[in-house]
């Protein structure tokens, strides 16, 4: 009996094991040896002729290779599961190079991108933004910024007029004023926004434009603390190795005032193309608000000081971004627009 | 300002300094430099020559074949020029010589004679009748007898070309450095140079006549001129101004005229005090008045422009007229002439902002006006006067009458400030020393004793602590200052909620493939016209501006859809398809009141066109936007008020309370023709401003459902009018608070249903908080729905 178990073992293994079987060949296998009426079933019946003596023995052998086969029928399937996958997912294959099926995602205007970056640097730096019109009266354009009527100052922003006390702001500095006029130190404020002068539209001017207006008041403000914040700023937005440098320069509304240049971001200061082998490109006035600024404003210039900045948005963003003509902003094409 | 260092050299010097080293100092120190330009850079061998000998030219009728003298060596030179005679001491360029533009000289025959080199005329040289009054242009220049001893000496060298330029950018505050004297007190102190300015002095004629036998002056209008000095010189003789004279005219950009005016140029260029010389004999009588011209007088300029003056403008008048605006240019009626024998010289100092209206009223900006607008010196004037004086006597192109006439109303007192070492360090974040600044400021000119600072009369810029402090930091180098970090009361920061919100619908417009824009606030008031708006529409009322560049930028926009169309037509046009577009734009609404500003309300336009895109697209656009605000029960109410877009296919946007937000659909196709526009653009105007109003950005959790929901679906047939909002507002209310949500899932139309009929087809979700709902409760609700459908709209369950 034994040698009849060995057989059915060896028979049963044999076929199991055959790369011709299937998962329908396995199922008849498996019928044929341990079902009801299969081989090993039709032995394991005949055991009551055997011996008591014999009997556990043989009983043991059998389980045994009834315990194998279904082992090896076990792991057959498995591995016929894992080759029919294996198949399927090789003829599922994807051509990874066709074109993806994109949502399409809008694009931020140049000027909205460079604007909010600068708003986020500043924010980051205790800012907030403040808001004034761009409809303005002369008052806060000019008087109150220090720039009596008939100031020679005048001439070189030529501007809009409404009526003789109305006018297009010339520069985003009325809200300055706007704001110490209302708001008593400490001040920590700038002011993004449209501009206007009466240029002709050409590669690098336009009638309209955009400026940011930064104001600090405070008691103690010195203007090293001037230069430190602007350090920061230019290497925030320029990158790490930015250097600044201050050249003196005259505002009506601010005294110290001084021209900013940053260390020319494309060459690092060697002379390129875009600095105009200067080494230095200037991006920004600044200054110590002038006393008569303050006390146009309510503010005791004995008490306070404080300092401020003004950039154009579309300077930053030409040299950012290598724009060689001011007028693209304005023409909306969406080939530029999605450029950014 | 263009600065001669040769001029300089008269008042200090810069040795040892390179041009470039000189420039980046002097912008360093606050005289900005724009650049400079080395004279006669682009002449090269072209040196001082005799002509010996003169022979024809064998093979032709108009060549000349002149022996040169060159210094060193006899050349020989064949011209064409027929104005050259033997004896004649003439500009020879030598090979290799270099010419302006670009212009190289070589050895070369002329038809088969040998030829060395050229023989120059002014232009070749790049010199005017203006510079070479003795010359003629179309012939070789001539140079007179006084260049015998200069044969062989560098033309450049000769003819004082040799010289440098520096072009400063002079900021408004320094009308005292629109001069040679102004830079060299600059130079002196950004180089720590000695600077010398000598006080000019006139030689007493002593023939017994004085001024007072030819004119007096009177000052009516004291306001605007603060002081008037003059002088008169007798037996001028008019002539060119000596070559040296006229080299420092032409390197400050100052075209040479005749020794007077001249000398008036050379004085203001100097000094910076501007000058101005009338013909004595021109004047009618001998008193000067200098008064508010009256309205309506003519005047005719020296540039023989006819000017109507009023009574804003100062004017130097004689018995009878103006004789010069004050400050911007004299009359043609005294103007200098060949034949002028006396002069008188004034020199004057008016009000700043007069000068500038009247310059400005009368187009002419001149370089007169340019420095008075400024605000000048009157202290200046005298020396001014005395320096024009001292150079007729240079130059005897007269005699200088004894005796100066100098009306001066009101000397200024010097204004003293104080010198707060602790505060102005405080103040800068810098820690120097009161030696320093009381050194800066005495070169500076300022006298300091203790803590008083008495500040000379050109600084009149120099008016507070402020100004102290940028004097003594200009010098110390602002780039010498710590770079430190403000010490003071934190602050918040951060933008507004409505900023925020800006910054956030931006981000979900470009999520949703919209790409932003940027148009001009001003616009055309044709565009209104273009978008088809009602001809008595509130909103054609635009602000104006009164000097605007052109009519396309003329009126202040009240809608932005017109720029949004102007930006899509220009899309077409690039053929750019399929395209999204946003703009987050201010319109300006004016106020009736006169002189109030106006209304600055920010909209948010928004178009699309091209694959994919019709009303729902953008419908669903702005609900993503309202969704986002947190506005939920909007009203969309179909709008043909509007005729800028289709009437059946519009719009208009309404909170639950009643707030328009704004409208939206397809532009109608006249509007669209207007642009040349031929396929479907849908648009949407809406009010930032009010959506913001209507907005609820509270988030607040509502826990989870933990019943199921029953969800029953209807499908009802209706006349294409119904509208689906109003079928979904009576089941809504129908449903009451068991509705979860009521989701429309087809229209359908067709043959069977009969013509004007459609099927629409809802899902309505009902839930319960607090239990699961039975199938009784679920089939009251249905057949309340289908009631009321029935009851108020006539329309029925589709068979």
């Amino acid at each position: 009996m034994k040698e009849t178990l060995n057989r059915i073992k060896a028979e049963a293994l044999e076929a199991i094991a055959s790369p011709e079987t299937d998962d329908a060949a396995l199922e008849a296998l498996r019928i044929k040896y341990l079902g009801k009426k299969g081989e090993l079933t039709a032995v394991l019946r005949g055991m009551g002729q055997l011996s008591p003596e014999e009997r556990p023995v043989v009983g043991q052998i059998a389980n045994e290779v009834r315990a194998e086969i279904e082992s090896a029928i076990t792991k057959k399937k498995a591995a016929l599961a894992s080759e029919a996958l294996d198949a399927k997912l090789i003829a599922e294959k994807l051509d990874v190079t066709v074109p993806g099926k994109k949502t399409k995602v809008g694009h931020r205007h140049p000027l909205t991108l460079v604007q909010r970056d600068m708003e986020d640097i500043f924010i980051g730096m205790g800012f907030s933004i403040a808001e004034g019109p761009e409809v303005e009266y002369d008052y806060y354009n000019f008087q109150a910024l220090n720039i009596p009527e008939n100031h020679p100052a005048r001439d070189t922003q030529d501007t809009f007029y409404i009526t003789d006390k109305i006018l297009l702001r010339s520069q985003t500095s009325p809200v300055q004023a706007r704001t110490m006029e209302v708001q008593k130190p400490p001040i920590r404020i700038i002011s993004p926004g449209r501009v206007y002068r009466s240029d002709a539209m050409d590669a690098t001017h336009s009638p309209l434009f955009h400026q940011m207006e930064g104001l600090v008041v405070d008691k103690g403000i010195t203007m090293g603390d001037l230069k430190g914040m602007l350090e920061t700023f230019a290497k925030t937005e320029f990158g790490e190795d930015t250097k600044v440098r201050f050249r003196p320069h005259h505002f009506p509304f601010t005294e110290p005032s001084a021209e900013v240049d940053i260390s020319c971001f494309m060459c690092g200061g060697k002379g390129c193309r875009l600095c105009k082998g200067e080494g230095w490109i200037e991006i920004l006035g600044a200054g110590m608000v002038h006393p008569n600024v303050l006390r146009n404003c309510g503010i005791d210039p004995e008490e306070y000081s404080g300092f401020a900045f003004g950039m154009g948005v579309e300077r930053i963003a030409m040299l950012k971004y290598h724009v060689g003509d001011i007028r693209h902003f304005y023409d909306n094409d969406v080939r530029f627009i999605e450029q950014f | 300002m263009n600065l001669s260092l040769k001029w300089l050299h008269d008042f200090t010097n810069t040795d040892g300094i390179s041009t470039k080293e000189y420039c980046d100092r002097m912008t360093d120190t606050g005289s900005k430099v724009e650049g400079y330009e080395v004279l006669g850079e682009d002449i090269s061998n072209v040196i001082v020559a005799k002509v010996l000998k003169m022979e024809r030219h064998p093979d032709s009728d108009h060549l000349w074949i002149c022996q040169v003298d060159i210094g060193e060596t006899v050349t020989q030179i064949v011209t064409g020029a027929q104005n050259v005679h033997e004896g004649d001491i003439v500009p020879a360029a030598i090979p290799v010589a270099h010419l302006p533009g670009d212009v190289t000289i070589k050895a070369g025959k002329l038809r088969g004679v040998e030829s060395n080199g050229m023989l120059c005329s002014i232009a070749e040289l790049n010199l005017t009748l203006h510079d070479m009054p003795e010359a003629i242009e179309d012939g070789i220049l001539i140079l007179g007898k006084d260049f015998e001893d200069k044969v062989g000496m560098d033309i450049k060298e000769a003819l004082l070309l040799d010289d440098t330029v520096v072009e400063f950018e002079i900021t408004s505050n320094r009308p005292d450095c629109l001069s040679v004297i102004g830079l060299a007190r600059e130079t002196a102190i950004s180089f720590d140079k000695p600077l010398n300015i000598p006080t000019p002095t006139v030689k007493e004629l002593g023939d017994g006549d004085k001024i007072e036998n030819y004119l007096s002056v009177k000052i009516s209008d004291p306001d605007l001129c603060y002081r008037y000095a003059a002088k008169v010189v007798k037996n001028v003789k008019i002539e060119p101004s000596p070559l040296w004279l006229r080299m420092r005219l032409r390197a400050a950009g100052v075209r040479p005229i005749n020794n007077i005016v001249d000398i008036t140029n050379y004085v203001m260029l100097e000094y910076g005090q501007p000058m101005h010389a009338f013909d004595y004999a021109m004047l009618s009588g001998s008193a000067i008045n200098v008064r508010r011209a009256t309205d309506g007088e003519l005047f005719k300029s020296l540039d023989d422009k006819d000017h109507v003056l009023d009574s804003t403008m100062l004017a130097i008048c004689d018995e009878k007229k103006p004789c010069a605006l004050a400050g911007v240019m004299g009359g043609a009626n005294s103007e200098i002439k060949d034949s002028t024998t006396t002069v008188v010289f004034e020199s004057a100092c008016f009000s700043g902002p007069s000068v500038r209206v009247t310059a400005k009223k009368n187009g002419m900006r001149t370089e007169s006006s340019a420095r008075f607008e400024k605000g000048l010196d009157p202290e200046n004037c005298m020396a001014g006067l005395l320096r024009a004086c001292e150079m007729v006597q240079l130059l005897g192109a007269g005699d200088v009458v004894d005796g100066t006439i100098d009306v001066y109303p009101t000397k200024p007192e010097p204004t003293v400030l104080p010198l707060d070492v602790d505060k102005i360090n405080k103040f800068l974040g810098t820690d120097i020393s009161y030696d320093y600044m009381k050194s800066v400021l005495e070169r500076l000119e300022c006298k300091v004793e203790g803590d008083k600072i008495t500040v000379p009369s050109f600084r009149a810029d120099l008016t507070c602590m402020n100004d102290i402090a940028e004097e003594i930091i200009r010098i110390y180098g602002y780039n010498n200052i710590k770079s430190t970090c403000i010490y003071a009361e934190t602050t918040q920061g951060g933008r507004t909620p409505k900023q925020q919100f800006e910054v956030d619908t931006e981000h979900l417009l470009y999520g949703m493939g919209f790409d932003q824009i940027q148009t001009f606030s001003f616009i055309s008031p044709k565009y209104y016209d273009k978008i088809r708006m009602d001809e008595d529409s509130k909103l054609r009322k635009s602000i104006v501006i009164s000097n605007p560049l052109g009519e396309d930028t003329s009126v202040m926009r009240t809608t932005a859809l017109p720029s949004m169309m102007e930006v899509v037509a220009r899309n077409i046009n690039f053929s750019n398809e399929d395209v999204r577009l946003f703009e987050m734009a201010t319109v300006y609404i004016p106020n009736e009141e006169y002189n109030a500003l106006p209304d600055e309300n920010k909209v948010l336009t928004l178009a699309a066109y091209g694959k994919g895109e019709d009303f729902y697209a953008l419908k669903g656009v702005i609900e993503n936007v309202l969704e986002s605000a947190g506005i939920e029960k909007a009203k969309f109410e179909s709008y043909s008020g509007d005729k800028a877009y289709h009437p059946g296919r519009c719009a208009k946007i309404v909170t639950a309370d009643g707030k328009e937000l704004g409208v939206f659909g397809q532009i109608h196709p006249l509007t669209a023709q207007n642009y040349d526009i031929s396929i479907p653009v849908y648009a949407a105007e809406l009010s930032f401003d009010a959506i913001f109003d209507a907005a609820d950005m509270t988030i607040d959790y509502k826990p989870l459902p933990k019943f199921p929901a029953v969800s029953r679906d209807f499908s009802f047939v209706c006349d294409e009018e119904v509208e689906v909002g109003t079928i979904e507002e009576i089941m809504a209310k129908a449903a009451g608070k068991l509705l979860e949500d009521i989701k429309l899932f087809d229209i359908f139309r067709g043959e069977k249903l009969g013509a004007g009929k459609k099927s629409v087809a809802f899902r309505v979700i009902l839930r319960a908080p607090d239990r699961t709902l039975t199938v009784e409760e679920a089939d009251k609700v249905s057949n309340k729905i289908i009631k009321d459908l029935s009851f108020k709209l006539g329309i029925n369950i589709r068979g």
